[in-house]
């Protein structure tokens, strides 16, 4: 059990030394988001109305809607990130330094994804003291209460991309997790527009962003960090994080002979 | 009579319908080196992958140090020390950082890690290079910080997948003496190549062509009066 929290520590500081030494990852980590708020939010501000709903008690700007979804695109561009990372790992050979381990393979896997909160946590809470700057503010302990949340969203983002990553054979590939992941995940959520505005568009896709897991990361986050219990999201996060982690596991499985495509 | 580490009975890997390794057998000793010879394209790196549980053999079984890998592989992967044919250090860290992280992978304390490193950089004469960001050392240096690594946790087998491609000479020269060595000291090393000349008249060769061990002898027993560079064509039918 020591043995095993060793590695975990030392896989996170690695992934941290990594950020770290990335300034122009965390760099745009930041600008992403800011670009989203400052800039498309001011434009759409006009266009969208938005009633009152839970977890809101008055009219609120757009800025302020958009802010949770974007602290889940941050987890979710730093889940596939990571992903990314780890198809090159594998291709560079790091990945079977990792695997060759003698701890169980879904530990190393867990500390691969935990590694990755850490730093998606990190940058989603410079992304909020950004918009605190922009009057974009919260309750108080609804930072403190977010930051478990955000543990559990990150984690579920990780484990979705470290799943990708057991499916993609090569780099090139990757481009079509974005058109295919990234991009449907995110704009059939919650993130930018509530589910009712999207039913009045289309009661399907109003549908699909009910079953988006993303769309249940994103009200996770918004209701806690307004202190306010939402089970159902919860519940929604926890166990898609666990049918991905599982899945990923077993993407990862020596039997299915991922690791290298061919002999030598 | 040495004590057999390394125990592979009728091993068998296809990729589809492209047979990789076809009914392989051997045995490596403590205390010897054992050369894993073949051309490329004959089955080493795959042969490798499942020594390092990157895959599961269709058929055939494996044990490392007495331990099944099919049964009890955790048991196995901690008594081998495994230098990979891809470099697979962090360029960015320095070559202890590098080393602090696979002793964490193999659970060792920072206290116990320390002392290990230290034994470790010394056996390869690496403890002035400890401090140095790998990016900055040459093929060779990076090569036997690879080497210091894989014998951190003191393992009783010692792969090497050609962990001389790429490099110079005398880098090649010297990571394959200092294996030598290190198979003197009673580690059981298994040196996958397809170079003759990095092969020791008293090492153990294993002739491997088309996923087939061809041959399994002292080298000086195999050659006889023959070099092995004829030998070794001979074998697999290469023009001489």
């Amino acid at each position: 059990m020591k043995g095993a929290l060793i590695a975990l520590l030392a896989i996170i500081e690695r992934e941290v030394l990594r950020f770290v030494s990335q300034r122009g990852r965390f760099l745009s980590a930041l600008v992403r988001p800011l670009v989203w708020l400052l800039i498309f939010a001011a434009g759409f501000r006009a266009a969208l109305g938005l009633s009152i709903m839970p977890p809101y008690q008055t009219y609120i700007t757009y800025e302020i809607y958009i802010v949770p979804g974007l602290c889940a695109m941050v987890q979710l561009f730093n889940g596939m990130q990571s992903s990314l990372s780890l198809v090159y790992d594998r291709e560079m050979g790091s990945m079977r330094l990792l695997l060759t381990s003698p701890l169980p393979r879904w530990w190393l896997l867990m500390s691969k994804i935990l590694a990755g909160v850490v730093v998606s946590v990190v940058q989603v809470y410079a992304f909020l003291a950004i918009a605190a700057c922009f009057g974009i503010v919260f309750p108080v302990f609804g930072y403190l209460a977010v930051l478990p949340v955000l543990v559990l969203t990150g984690f579920m983002l990780g484990a979705l991309g470290l799943l990708l990553s057991s499916t993609i054979k090569q780099l090139e590939n990757f481009a079509g997790v974005m058109n295919f992941v990234i991009f449907p995940m995110f704009f059939l959520s919650t993130a930018l527009y509530p589910l009712w505005k999207m039913a009045e568009a289309s009661p399907l896709l109003r549908q699909i962003c009910a079953l988006n897991p993303f769309t249940h990361a994103v009200e996770l986050i918004r209701f806690t960090l307004y202190l306010t219990p939402n089970l159902l999201a919860g519940v929604w996060v926890m166990l898609a994080a666990l049918v991905f982690f599982g899945a990923a596991v077993w993407g990862y499985d020596p039997a299915r002979g991922m690791m290298t495509k061919r002999g030598g | 009579m040495l004590e057999t580490a390394l125990d592979i009975q009728g091993l068998s890997y296809a990729y589809g319908a492209r047979q990789a390794l076809k009914d392989v057998s051997f045995t490596a000793a403590s205390g010897r080196f054992t050369a894993l010879l073949g051309p490329n394209g004959a089955g080493k790196s795959t042969l490798f992958s499942l020594l390092s549980c990157l895959f599961v053999p269709q058929t055939g079984t494996l044990r490392v140090a007495g331990n099944s890998l099919a049964t009890a592989p955790r048991a196995a992967l901690a008594r081998m020390g495994i230098v990979f044919q891809q470099p697979t250090l962090d360029l960015d860290l320095s070559v202890a950082r590098n080393l602090y992280y696979f002793a964490a992978l193999q659970g060792l304390s920072n206290r116990v890690a320390r002392a290990r490193i230290e034994e470790a950089l010394d056996r390869l004469d690496m403890r002035e290079r400890s401090d140095e960001i790998v990016r900055r050392l040459n093929g060779g240096h990076r090569r036997r910080a690879e080497l210091a690594r894989a014998l951190i946790h003191r393992p009783s087998v010692l792969l090497l997948d050609e962990p001389t491609v790429g490099l110079d000479a005398p880098s090649r020269r010297s990571i394959t003496d200092h294996a030598h060595e290190l198979a003197a000291q009673g580690l059981c090393v298994l040196w996958a190549t397809h170079l003759v000349d990095e092969v020791a008249p008293s090492d153990q060769v294993l002739v491997l062509h088309q996923g087939r061990v061809l041959a399994d002898d002292r080298c000086d027993n195999l050659c006889g009066a023959d070099s092995l560079a004829h030998r070794f064509q001979a074998l697999i039918g290469a023009p001489g």
